[in-house]
């Protein structure tokens, strides 16, 4: 068994969280005080990351990614969770699921995305159609030799500033398919969503079909595999959001660990208080079991092990964890610690996401406890 | 043109250092090591110059402990062409390093050699110009600023006071200053380049220098905490503590 990183990842990590630190720390109050990211800076940080070779870094180097491991992957996903979401989301990291695109989508969708000049987001949400995706109520019917889309997503995330969308509907009661859908077809609009206590300045939004025509060359893979090719490429979001988690989690820590160390109250530092010193310590052995359990599940991925439940145990570990860990570090930093002034106010909030989106906690266990069960036809 | 790019390994600049407890060093135990920032300088400056054409090959070299090729790959990663990493368990001291540097210098025959002004760890900021001296060759010192035109350095050098402009007869020894440039991120590219790019390893031995330490250290500790200031009254007062309790006057 080996824990050490190789020296490649190391640069990796040390690039990235020299990059984050540098370029995206410094946006970020002003990101949090509008809400808003201006398409000129979200631009100029997506020209830094392709000058760098660091766009689509998750994509095979035979369609011009990165061609990182998952372990590799899964590294640099950490570092750059650390920074505001709203920022790094131009740090371009094309869906997996666009290798499974024929040539001539590959050629529209993939390799534009890639280069930069295009923004994919996914769609599988709907109003009543969250943790029950199977329940999904937007639907697809043949006409002619084209589909008829009709239907409402929500929260889809960065669809503002996507130029198309990997949207999953129902093409019969059962038959769950993949469309790809350009921004701007007659039929299809994208609208502002809700305002989150989370992430702000990434906004979700909400679309809508409205007898939005498609012929089949939009259809990603084939009819009816939806949820088959959704199993086979997208395990790896799940992977993405325990790694952010792990990596926002240590910003926090160390925000916390130097506070401590620094403040005095009584004539001592704070850090010398047992019931400090010991949330300290609570905090940081909570973030590298999250870390090892995440590292762990990207190693089985590129192992070609069985995965499933070690990312869901991952992602339902590390975003329990950052959110007892960033209401910790709120703690130890007092009063202060509930201000804008310092990024904890923003850290805390933006927990709260982790637990919901990409299958909820109560989803994992769903998850992680069948992968269990149902071996024993239980 | 061959530029010849030292690089020390030391403790990364955010680690905050810890004397051991038997003051015989700082812990270096499970520390992150990081290239001298300096160094890192030098380096960009190297790669800058290449992608000018002006230079054709960067050699990176390093003097120390096995671990030191990853500080190597390091300036590979941000465009270096080859590595030499001069093995040794010594820590070796400024002389040693010059000694060693002269030789791969008659060995490789760059045309300039750029070094960082100093190292972060012993803040020594004597290897560059004991190379000159060894070497013979002209030294532009602190530098701010390098243009190379027609055989010629000239170099922008940060002084007491203001900027010194020299111009240096190459082969010519360049120390890098912190205004210099910007380092680089490594690109992804290059880092999965920088594996497939050959580091030879070499000994003192093998260079005719013996690395042992001329200096020891009797011990290393903490410096003094800060006292908390004193507000004086007057003047008078001020000159009295000065000459009396601080004894400096
Ligand atoms: C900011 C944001 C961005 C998002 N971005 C995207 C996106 O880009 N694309 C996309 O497709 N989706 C996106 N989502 C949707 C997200 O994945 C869903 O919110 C999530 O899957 C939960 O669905 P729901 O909100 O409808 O909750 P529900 O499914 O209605 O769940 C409500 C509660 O019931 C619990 N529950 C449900 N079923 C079970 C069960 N079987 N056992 C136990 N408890 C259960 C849930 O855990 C939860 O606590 C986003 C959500 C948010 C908040």
């Amino acid at each position: 068994m080996d824990f050490g990183l190789t020296h490649e990842q190391q640069m990796v990590v040390d690039t990235v969280r020299g990059f984050v630190e540098t370029e995206l720390y410094p946006l970020e109050p002003h990101i949090e005080r509008t809400g808003v990211v201006l398409p000129e800076l979200g631009a100029a940080i997506r020209r830094k990351v392709l000058d760098l070779g660091f766009y689509a870094p998750n994509i095979p180097t035979e369609f011009g990614g990165g061609g990182l491991d998952h372990l590799t992957f899964t590294l640099l996903e950490r570092e750059l969770g650390r920074a505001s979401m709203a920022l790094g989301v131009f740090w371009g990291r094309p869906s997996n699921i666009l290798c499974a695109a024929n040539e001539d989508q590959k050629a529209r969708y993939l390799y534009p995305a890639v280069r930069g000049e295009r923004m994919d987001a996914l769609a599988m949400t709907e109003p009543e159609a969250g943790s029950d995706l199977r329940g999904m109520k937007c639907t697809a019917r043949r006409a002619g030799g084209d589909w008829i889309l009709n239907g409402t997503k929500h929260f889809i995330s960065h669809a503002d500033i996507a130029d198309f969308l990997i949207v999953f509907v129902a093409t019969d009661t059962k038959r769950i398919t993949a469309f790809l859908v350009d921004r701007g077809t007659p039929g299809f609009e994208i609208r502002p969503g809700y305002r989150s206590v989370s992430h702000r300045g990434y906004q979700n939004c909400i679309l809508s079909f409205e007898d939005c025509r498609l012929p089949d060359a939009q259809i990603l893979g084939q009819e009816g595999q939806g949820f088959a090719m959704a199993n086979t490429w997208l395990h790896a979001t799940r992977l993405s959001v325990a790694a952010l988690c792990v990596g926002r989690a240590r910003r926090a820590f160390d925000l916390a660990l130097n506070y401590a160390a620094q403040r005095r109250q009584f004539g001592q530092a704070i850090g010398k208080f047992q019931g400090v010193s010991f949330q300290l310590a609570d905090m940081i052995t909570g973030i590298d079991a999250a870390d090892h359990l995440t590292l762990a599940a990207a190693w089985r991925l590129d192992q070609r092990l069985p995965a499933n439940r070690e990312i869901s145990q991952a992602k339902l570990f590390a975003s329990e964890m950052l959110s007892r860990v960033a209401d910790q570090a709120l703690q130890i930093h007092g009063g202060m610690g509930l201000m804008e002034d310092l990024p904890l106010e923003r850290l805390w909030r933006d927990a709260r996401v982790e637990r919901i989106w990409d299958g909820t906690s109560e989803i994992q266990r769903h998850i992680i406890s069948r992968e269990l069960l149902r071996p024993l036809g239980a | 043109m061959k530029i010849l790019v030292p690089v020390k390994r030391v403790v990364d600049y955010n680690v905050k250092v810890r004397v051991k407890s038997d003051q015989t060093g700082v812990e270096l135990s499970g520390v992150k090591m990081a290239m001298n920032p300096f160094d890192e300088i030098a380096v960009e400056e190297a790669v800058r110059l290449k992608e000018k054409g002006v230079v054709t090959e960067i050699i990176a070299v390093s003097v120390g402990i096995t671990a030191s090729q990853e500080t190597i790959r390091t300036a590979l990663a941000m465009g270096a062409d080859r590595g030499i990493l001069v093995e040794t368990e010594a820590s070796p001291e400024p002389l040693a390093v010059a000694k060693i540097l002269k030789a791969l210098a008659d060995r490789e025959q760059p045309g300039l050699i750029i070094l960082g002004k100093q190292a972060i760890d012993d803040d020594m900021n004597a290897t560059g110009q004991m190379l000159a001296a060894l070497l013979g060759w002209p030294q532009g010192t602190f530098a701010s600023k390098v243009d190379i035109e027609d055989g010629t350095a000239t170099v922008k050098r940060e002084v007491d006071g203001g900027l010194e402009t020299v111009a240096l007869t190459m082969p010519a020894i360049i120390t890098a200053d912190l205004r210099l440039n910007e380092p680089r991120y490594a690109s992804l590219p290059n880092i999965m380049k920088a594996r497939k790019k050959p580091i030879d390893v070499v000994k003192p031995a093998d260079l005719g220098v013996d690395p042992a330490p001329r200096l020891s250290t009797l011990k290393v500790v903490e410096p003094p905490k800060r006292q908390a200031g004193k507000k004086v009254k007057s003047v008078a007062e001020l000159v009295d503590k000065l000459r009396n309790e601080a004894k400096v006057i």
